[in-house]
């Protein structure tokens, strides 16, 4: 019981975190706008949420212009993708 | 105590798993797909099937049901019927999926929308443009398995963006295009069973299946 507490991760607590990561571990990569279509958050909330999956290398953030306008690129990074797996089956044993 | 903040937890938990399989289903798929398009688009292909048997059947008359010999008068006649009919179909299930899409607040026009569009187009045009050149070779009779095959090949290359129903779907319509290939000159019945009946019959599962 305490090793499955234990892979439980702090970073996908939070509702929005989760969906982030679940968005980004089946898609290439989504841009700032999509995410914020998927998940029905405002921009703020939704920019400190990214910001503290970045922080934690979780996600990668690329940037680049199109047609002139800045677009923001998301991705999951391995580190991030192995986390959520575990935590995912940290979850799955937990309700077993 | 203990017992039952595990128990919330555990709520929470389920809660979470079935937010994980949501995102990741609502953003790698276009879920929004309308049966009521599929049920359109079967209606209007067997309308479409029925002015395309009159203009081929006109003078021959009932008898001659298997065989079919075209003017390029009927030619030009059968291509327009078929674009029309492809126009409304296409038109019908672009309204239906709106509908749905605004049902549910979702943009119909996004990267899941786009990624779709292109798996099926790639099958599909290059069908297409295979097919009208091996009309202007005057296989008419391959026609109408050559639809169904390409159209097949492009369902089950485009269902792994969309609901799974349409994988199915798609190989119905590739063994349709084969056997209809061996019985050439029936083309007309199978195009109706393949784009006009399936099409109703999984528009109508998926209505039912999928109504919320």
């Amino acid at each position: 019981m305490k090793d499955i507490l234990k892979d439980l991760n702090k970073a996908f607590e939070n509702r929005i975190r989760l969906g982030i990561m679940s968005a980004l571990v089946v898609n290439d990569y989504l841009d700032f706008n999509a995410l914020k279509n998927l998940l029905g958050v405002t921009d703020g909330n939704l920019a400190s949420h990214l910001k503290s999956l970045e922080k934690t290398e979780y996600i990668r953030v690329q940037k680049e212009f199109l047609d002139r306008k800045p677009n923001t690129k998301y991705s999951a990074t391995n580190e991030g993708k192995a986390a959520f797996l575990k935590h995912i089956k940290a979850i799955e044993q937990l309700l077993k | 105590m203990n017992f039952k903040v595990l128990f919330m937890n555990q709520q929470k938990y389920i809660d979470d798993l079935n937010e994980i399989k949501e995102m990741m289903n609502k953003s790698s798929k276009f879920i929004s797909l309308s049966g009521l398009s599929g049920i359109s688009a079967g209606i209007i292909a067997l309308v479409g099937a029925y002015f395309a048997w009159i203009n081929i059947y006109s003078e021959t008359g009932y008898q001659n049901f298997d065989r079919a010999l075209l003017s390029w008068e009927q030619l030009i006649q059968l291509l327009g019927i078929g674009f029309i009919t492809l126009l409304l179909a296409v038109g019908f299930g672009i309204f239906f999926t709106r509908l749905k899409t605004k049902k549910a607040k979702q943009n119909i026009w996004d990267s899941q929308t786009k990624r779709l569009l292109i798996n099926l187009l790639i099958p599909l045009l290059s069908g297409g443009v295979f097919c009208l050149l091996i009309l202007l070779k005057g296989y008419i009779g391959l026609i109408a398995p050559l639809t169904l095959i390409f159209y097949g090949l492009a369902l089950v290359n485009a269902s792994k963006y969309t609901l799974t129903e349409v994988r199915s779907l798609g190989i119905l319509e590739i063994i349709l295009g084969l056997i209809a290939t061996y019985f050439i000159g029936y083309g007309l019945i199978f195009w109706c069973i393949g784009f006009g009946v399936l099409h109703i019959v999984y528009g109508i599962i998926m209505e039912v299946k999928y109504k919320s």
